[in-house]
């Protein structure tokens, strides 16, 4: 399946994908972040891939210069019950992805969930706000630079 | 209420103690479960730890019909708000349980979004130690509670703790066993 | 392209009136409001907040609310070593602890290239499977209760108390256990708890036989739950549902079965699957699944071979304690594993068990460092959650009680 997959990948858009990486049996493939929505429909709605189940959106924030941010998406196959992911490389001064939401609805959680705890925008989703910190909050927690105990005054506390 | 009085057929007290007396032995609580403490509240509640023997038969959901607020579970800053909100929709008198680690002192989340106590915004009465208690440590904190009211304190003002009771052997008892 | 800073409630009111609300029902009051069903509530399952549209009774659309009682669980773990975080993972589904111990060690092990004794492994799928037991107990005491049978709640809580009274004897704690280790368990089942567990395998079908007659041959149980909260199968997997409600819906998934961990693979069970997608459906699953629970874990106690509880790595695996206490070099190990962390390779792995909710898994991102440069949790309530909305559409605002409880949301994961 690795290889069908990856075949058909290349035979569609052979520049767009950066990297392919396996580690005890997990393939990662690292695409152009601008190429994104076209794969991500392409993925889908091959007959012979069929990957209609998008099981999670991951951020990463690898603290290096340059492309800082990746962002994983978890994609399954129900058919053929098979698994990847696809990788992306944001960079902090383009910090916006292209939403997946219109081919896998299921997405609109998970990428309220990256913009919560990363700041990583998603142009076209249809309600971007935060989903586990207060509306009010001004920090992206799950950033490297953001200590464990949080900032002091960042949450307001009722008075006893 | 002397055991003499009762023979003859009425018993003479004083009002505070008979007011006293009946409050602390139909406490209804406000279970404020948020997390894996409200489960062990619930056995609390359940058959074998039956916390209706102790008076506390409904567990009223309404804050405008409690009195005991036990908070179960770990505070957010977000759910602090809820909280106190709740807390002052209470009617007087009313007295907070502060069930397991994470109501107590934040517990083992020391992270930005958790209140590390909830002492920092509600007066607490009585902190049942544990992670989470066991349903007998809760009864025995519901029994230290129902103390402090035969007692006559003030809600709120003086604390006492609690820690989950544990036979420890010593040394020599277990050497002297094998 | 962020939107401009406005009040927080404003921003989930225009969220609710953004939504699509074509509903079409009998007799429109044309009277619109907007409930809000708060995050303390005798019938959300934990502080799930959600603010729903009505037109008189009938629902126009809903926003659910989470993060009370967001803890910061990814942080905490990039700041932990390995060992230190299996006592976290207890609180995630907190009416299966065992289970989710399981889930977090089995991706650990995979990120570091170990595998446990098989000893271990049946251990760890009894102790899985006596877990999702005891979740689905509550599951139906609760869900019951919500529909207004109180009596099976005391009846699920019963159970669920020997459970814990055998997860007392073999693992020491009633209820957030820590129980797993990496490379084994902490310490082996002994022959008392695993006659307790007989015992109370032995019991629990004709148990559960009285629940099951208790509800069932019920009209108004069946009437309040048949035809309510409808997902179609292709609904169930775009929205990216897991776990029993997916298997309601008539898809046919189940990570024991498609990608076998553990020793399911020798294992011989059903997987419960019902075409309906409403909450009758979803409620079948989870009776099926509790008796399949039982099989397996008579299966497992039958096949269970002899032999150690923990493998023997040294770098990576706590040694057994009276050697600690004895020999310099497991001294030396433990200190080490303890202090520094277990150090797997650099990588990113993922590894997924099917949970009592659905499909729990974490990924890990790793540096080579002693605790993980990314932790991800894939928490199944959470997935689930998001396909609240399409299921309350339409419906009536009193079936909101039975729709939540099939879904059965454990916001501790949720939220993480």
């Amino acid at each position: 399946m690795k290889e069908k997959l990856l075949e058909k990948l290349r035979s569609k858009r052979n520049d767009s994908i950066l990297t392919v990486e396996e580690f005890r049996g997990d393939v990662v493939i690292t695409v152009r972040k601008n190429d994104l929505p076209d794969i991500c429909r392409f993925l889908r709605d091959d007959p012979e891939l069929r990957f209609d189940c998008l099981r999670d959106v991951i951020g990463v924030d690898q603290y290096r210069p340059e492309d800082r941010f990746e962002v994983v998406y978890n994609l399954y196959s129900l058919p053929h019950n098979y698994r990847f992911f696809l990788k992306i490389r944001v960079d902090e001064a383009a910090l916006t992805v292209a939403t997946v939401s219109d081919v896998w609805p299921s997405a609109e959680w998970y990428e309220r969930e990256v913009f919560d705890m990363f700041g990583i925008g998603f142009e076209g989703h249809r309600d971007l706000r935060r989903i586990y910190m207060p509306e009010e909050f001004e920090h992206y927690p799950l950033r490297k630079e953001f200590p464990l105990m949080g900032i002091p005054g960042s949450l307001p506390l009722p008075q006893k | 209420m002397t055991s003499e009085g009762l023979k003859d057929g009425f018993l003479t007290t004083r009002l505070e103690d008979i007011i006293n007396w009946s409050r602390k032995n139909s406490l209804w609580p406000m279970p404020m479960g948020i997390s894996c403490c409200a489960i062990e509240m619930m056995s609390f509640a359940g058959p074998r730890y039956d916390v209706s023997r102790f008076g506390s038969e409904v567990f009223r959901f309404s804050p405008r019909q409690s009195d005991l607020m036990i908070v179960a579970g770990t505070v957010t800053y977000k759910m602090a708000k809820v909280v106190r909100k709740i807390y002052d929709q209470m009617p007087d008198p009313k007295w907070v349980l502060s069930m397991g680690a994470c109501a107590s002192s934040g517990g083992m989340y020391r992270s930005y979004p958790v209140v590390q106590g909830i002492d920092l915004f509600v007066p607490v009465d009585v902190y049942v130690a544990g992670c989470p208690p066991r349903p007998d440590a809760v009864l025995k904190g519901l029994m230290e509670v129902q103390k402090k009211i035969q007692r006559g304190e003030k809600p709120g003002q003086k604390v006492s703790y609690i820690e989950e009771h544990r036979e420890r052997k010593t040394a020599r008892e277990t050497a002297v066993e094998a | 392209m962020m939107a401009t800073r406005t009040l927080p409630e404003n921003r989930i009111l225009q969220a609710l009136e953004d939504q699509d609300t074509t509903v079409s029902f009998d007799d429109p009051l044309e009277n619109e409001m907007v409930l809000n069903m708060g995050p303390q509530h005798p019938a959300t399952h934990g502080v799930l907040r959600l603010v729903i549209r009505l037109d008189g009774e009938t629902i126009l659309g809903c926003v659910p609310d989470l993060g009370y009682l967001h803890r910061g669980y990814e942080k905490l773990a990039e700041n932990m070593t390995y060992f230190e975080y299996i006592p976290h993972t207890d609180r995630l589904d907190y009416l299966s602890p065992l289970a989710n111990n399981v889930a977090y060690v089995l991706a650990v092990e995979k990120l570091a290239g170990i595998e446990a004794p098989p000893r271990a492994q049946y251990i760890r799928v009894i102790c899985a499977e006596l877990a999702r037991l005891a979740s689905h107990l509550v599951w139906i005491g609760t869900m019951a209760m919500d529909v207004g049978a109180l009596t099976v709640l005391l009846w699920g809580f019963r159970e669920r108390e020997k459970i814990q009274d055998i997860w007392d004897i073999f693992t020491g704690v009633r209820f957030t256990t820590s129980y797993t280790r990496i490379g084994g368990v902490v310490h082996d089942m002994t022959a008392e708890s695993i006659q307790a567990t007989r015992d109370f395998i032995a019991q629990f079908p004709q148990k559960l036989g009285e629940v099951e007659r208790l509800l069932l041959k019920n009209r108004i149980f069946i009437q309040r739950c048949e035809g309510v909260g409808v997902v179609s199968k292709e609904q169930a997997i775009a929205l990216g549902m897991t776990g029993p409600i997916l298997r309601a819906s008539g898809v046919q998934h189940d990570l024991r079965r498609d990608q076998p961990y553990l020793v399911y693979d020798k294992l011989d069970f059903d997987v419960p699957v019902y075409n309906d997608g409403d909450s009758l459906a979803r409620f079948y699953v989870r009776l099926e699944e509790m008796k399949q629970s039982a099989k397996i874990v008579t299966q497992a106690l039958d096949a269970m071979p002899e032999g150690p509880w923990r493998t023997d790595n040294p770098k990576k695996v706590l040694p057994y304690k009276e050697r600690v206490y004895s020999k310099m070099e497991e001294l030396i190990n433990d200190f080490m594993i303890v202090n520094f962390g277990i150090n797997p390779p650099v990588g990113e792995c993922y590894h997924a068990i099917e949970g009592s909710k659905g499909e729990l898994g974490f990924y890990i991102v790793s540096r080579g460092q002693g605790s993980p440069w990314r932790l991800k949790i894939h928490a199944p309530s959470f997935c689930n959650l998001q396909a609240l909305p399409l299921m309350l559409k339409g419906q009536m605002i009193s079936d909101v009680v039975a729709i939540i409880g099939s879904v059965d949301p454990v916001m501790g994961e949720a939220d993480k």
